[in-house]
């Protein structure tokens, strides 16, 4: 467990900032949205990412990975945080690889994984079914025929859902719709017949679908893990997707902290620079000790995924809660400091306000994380 | 590193045969040693683990062998640390002068002043009080009036100071004074230690919202100070103070994490207070409420590790500079949460009708309302993190 980047990190770190501030610019996400962009991403710019080893960041080498573990992930998700960057390596990269290195058979790992690593392959987890994150709460059915199982059912918030090659489905194989067994997971073409996805068009302007299932066809060889034992995988498989937007949510922080604070030092009012007045300086000096302590949290986090998986779900429920609160407020007071120009759609402020609120809400809000840190913490 | 595995082997050796049982056990303030011309032992097992300990200069682990120190290395002093703190081992000697005016006597004192002043602190022979504030003083610290005269041979020092913690138990008292009233606030002010059986000096303790007077006022009338007495230049005496401030704001964010008393914590007193429903608190918003306080506490702990961890590694980061404000403001919602946790039984003052855990509480929870003014402020800390961390402009 370390609290601080070895120098291979802080190496990577300098070369994801340069790559992305230079190729993946908020602007770039901007020209997405103004355009209507079908995908939602550059595959442009994906393949260039591939390229760089990003898709497989997380790979054993034995997969042609670069096996940097979590927290050098950890370093290039934060820094595609501070540009905003689109693309599928949260939803492919981190969530669809490890959800097969949790729970695929080999055959899936050998043909999947160095698809997924040289950016040829995207995959999406398909498991959220009401508006509010309940991962046990599955209604959507898989029905056991001979071979092969049939789903039944519809999604929602699927990130990445429209572009994806393949959806990871969770749907109840036994068990009433709030059990907590009779889970099990399911690698589905999306472009099998049954399958409906909608995209939705939502406030950060990245890519989420619905997506309805009608007797969707699966062979048994697709399923993940063990039949009705998919929490098994699911887990965990949410415990790394919390810690890694976590570091994303890390980076928007961070670039909305100081293209705010670089604002306080040079916008004038009253004849003083803003930034001289104590009403915005002890805002500003709060902020920079909860971003301190979001950041030790994070890397614990991000490290316990590495080298102490027991620690996870309370660190990762940790980091999920104190990146929510310390996202929504560093963007709302950015909006407030930056004042009237704050609130225009030509300041690129309001793309991190919003990409925030995105954020809070994937793989539980604030009051589920508390909820279960209580829990685990026998209260 | 084998080395020093090797050092915690025999540390861990000589702890078992030399700590005492009955000083492994939590201790209250009372069975706290703190050393000084009137200090007593609050048992035969403390004055002699107190002896072991300072015959091998581990009163003062990390200090110089030639003043009597134990010459240990940092990373020595902190294995000797969590070794003591594997056994449940007390804390032999306590005190201002072991926290405070020991660090800044080694770094700005002369050798003389060494001699005199540092063999004495790991000795236990002298207590220390600390003197700052002022009554017109707090916040502005750099306002202060009391001043010391150059009259040749001595310094004449008038005016008084305040919060001077357990002064009516000290033997001597280190004194920033005003030696120059016509240049800038802060370059006209000297480092003065001062006998405080010196005539002219006298103390007064101030009772306190927790019932308890730790703090004091203490007044100089026409009091001669030797001239040797002055640490570092003239008016240098700011520089001194600065750089004792950090010990001192260190000290206090880590005083949570090494709290004597033997007191309750939140999680623990809720499975005492509250109901439950399910295996949950049921009454939600203190549940919501010991999360956000258990989280808090989480987050400053891993921080703390971080600050350790980039040390080592030469690292620097705002981390050190906040901690003094989470620290202590964390402290202070633990207090207002314990008592919330405990209903009306989180009231009582005094008397048999609450036990002695509760009261205590209930005290702390009025003391620690000092944590977040004591050693600068909160506000002050965010002023400090505006003007070095963030770099905004000064009004």
């Amino acid at each position: 467990m370390a609290l601080v980047l070895n120098e291979e990190q802080r190496l990577l770190q300098d070369t994801a900032r340069d790559f992305l501030t230079s190729n993946a610019p908020v602007e770039a996400l901007r020209m997405l949205r103004d355009n209507n962009d079908a995908v939602g991403y550059s595959g442009q710019l994906w393949q260039k990412m591939a390229d760089m080893g990003w898709a497989s960041i997380i790979l054993p080498e034995a997969y042609g990975g670069l096996d940097f573990g979590f927290v050098g992930l950890g370093v290039i998700l934060e820094e595609s945080g501070r540009t905003l960057t689109a693309s599928p390596l949260f939803a492919s990269a981190v969530v669809g690889v490890s959800a097969l290195l949790l729970g695929g058979s080999e055959a899936h790992k050998q043909t999947l994984l160095p698809a997924i690593a040289s950016g040829k392959l995207t995959l999406a987890l398909a498991l959220e079914e009401s508006h509010h994150h309940r991962p046990t709460h599955i209604a959507t059915t898989a029905e056991k025929q001979g071979d092969s199982f049939l789903l039944n059912g519809s999604k929602q918030f699927v990130l990445d859902g429209h572009s994806a090659d393949k959806l990871i489905v969770v749907a109840r194989s036994s068990g009433a719709e709030s059990n907590n067994q009779g889970l099990s997971l399911f690698l589905v073409d999306r472009t099998t017949s049954g399958v409906n996805c909608q995209r939705t068009i939502l406030m950060d302007s990245r890519n989420a679908s619905n997506i309805q299932f009608e007797n969707v066809v699966v062979p048994a060889t697709d399923l993940l893990g063990d039949a009705d034992e998919g929490l098994k995988i699911l887990e965990p498989l949410l415990d790394r997707a919390r810690v890694a937007i976590a570091a994303e949510m890390m980076g928007c922080s961070l670039e909305a902290f100081d293209r705010t604070l670089a604002y306080l030092k040079e916008r004038e009012q009253f004849g003083a620079l803003i930034g001289s007045f104590q009403a915005l300086q002890h805002r500003k000096a709060h902020m920079q000790s909860e971003l301190e302590l979001c950041r030790s949290v994070l890397l614990q986090a991000l490290s316990a995924v590495d080298d102490s998986p027991e620690d996870l779900p309370v660190l990762a429920s940790l980091a999920k809660t104190k990146l929510n609160e310390l996202v929504k407020l560093v963007t709302n007071e950015a909006v407030q400091m930056h004042g009237g120009i704050g609130v225009t759609d030509e300041l690129e402020i309001g793309f991190f306000l919003k990409r925030a609120r995105v954020a809070i809400q994937i793989f539980g809000d604030t009051g589920y994380h508390k909820d279960r840190y209580a829990t685990l913490g026998g209260y | 590193m084998e080395d020093l595995e090797q050092f915690r082997l025999d540390v861990r050796e000589w702890l078992n045969a030399n700590c005492p049982e009955s000083q492994r056990q939590p201790m209250t303030p009372e069975e706290q040693y703190w050393g000084g011309r009137r200090g007593e032992f609050p048992s035969e097992d403390a004055r002699r683990w107190f002896e072991r300990m300072r015959d091998k200069g581990w009163t003062a682990p990390e200090w110089p062998t030639e003043y009597g120190g134990g010459g240990l290395t940092a990373l020595e002093g902190r294995v000797l640390k969590e070794e003591m703190k594997r056994i449940h081992a007390r804390t032999p000697l306590y005190g201002i002068g072991i926290w405070m005016l020991g660090p800044a006597v080694l770094e700005y004192g002369n050798k003389e002043q060494k001699k005199q002043h540092i063999r004495a602190i790991v000795n236990g022979e002298t207590r220390w009080a600390q003197g700052y504030s002022e009554p017109g003083a707090g916040s502005d610290l750099a306002s202060l009036q009391c001043k010391a005269e150059d009259k040749g041979d001595h310094f004449l020092v008038n005016g008084s100071k305040i919060w001077t913690t357990a002064a009516d138990k000290c033997d001597w008292i280190f004194c920033l004074v005003r030696t120059n009233p016509d240049v800038k606030k802060q370059e006209g002010i000297s480092f003065l230690l001062i006998d405080m059986d010196d005539p002219g000096v006298s103390t007064t303790p101030i009772a306190l919202i927790s019932g308890e007077s730790e703090f004091c006022q203490t007044f100089f009338d026409n009091v001669k100070v030797p001239k040797e007495n002055l640490v570092a230049e003239l008016n240098k005496g700011w520089s001194v103070a600065k750089a004792l401030l950090v010990h001192e704001r260190k000290l206090m964010a880590e005083m949570g994490s090494d709290s004597p008393r033997h007191i309750l914590v939140p999680n623990m007193a809720a499975h005492e207070y509250l109901e439950f429903e399910n295996g949950k608190i049921a009454d939600a918003r203190l549940r919501s409420d010991l999360v956000d306080y258990d989280m808090q506490m989480q987050a400053v702990a891993l921080t703390h590790f971080r600050t350790f961890e980039e040390k080592a590694a030469g690292i620097r980061s705002a981390a050190p500079m906040v901690m003094k404000y989470v620290g202590t403001e964390a402290e202070k919602t633990k207090s207002e949460l314990l008592l919330a946790i405990m209903g009306s039984r989180g009231l009582g003052w005094e008397g048999d009708e609450f036990n002695a855990q509760e009261i205590d509480t209930v005290r702390l929870w009025a003391m620690s309302k000092a944590m977040t003014i004591a050693g600068g402020s909160s506000e002050i800390q965010l002023n400090l993190i505006a003007k070095n961390v963030l770099e905004l402009p000064q009004s």
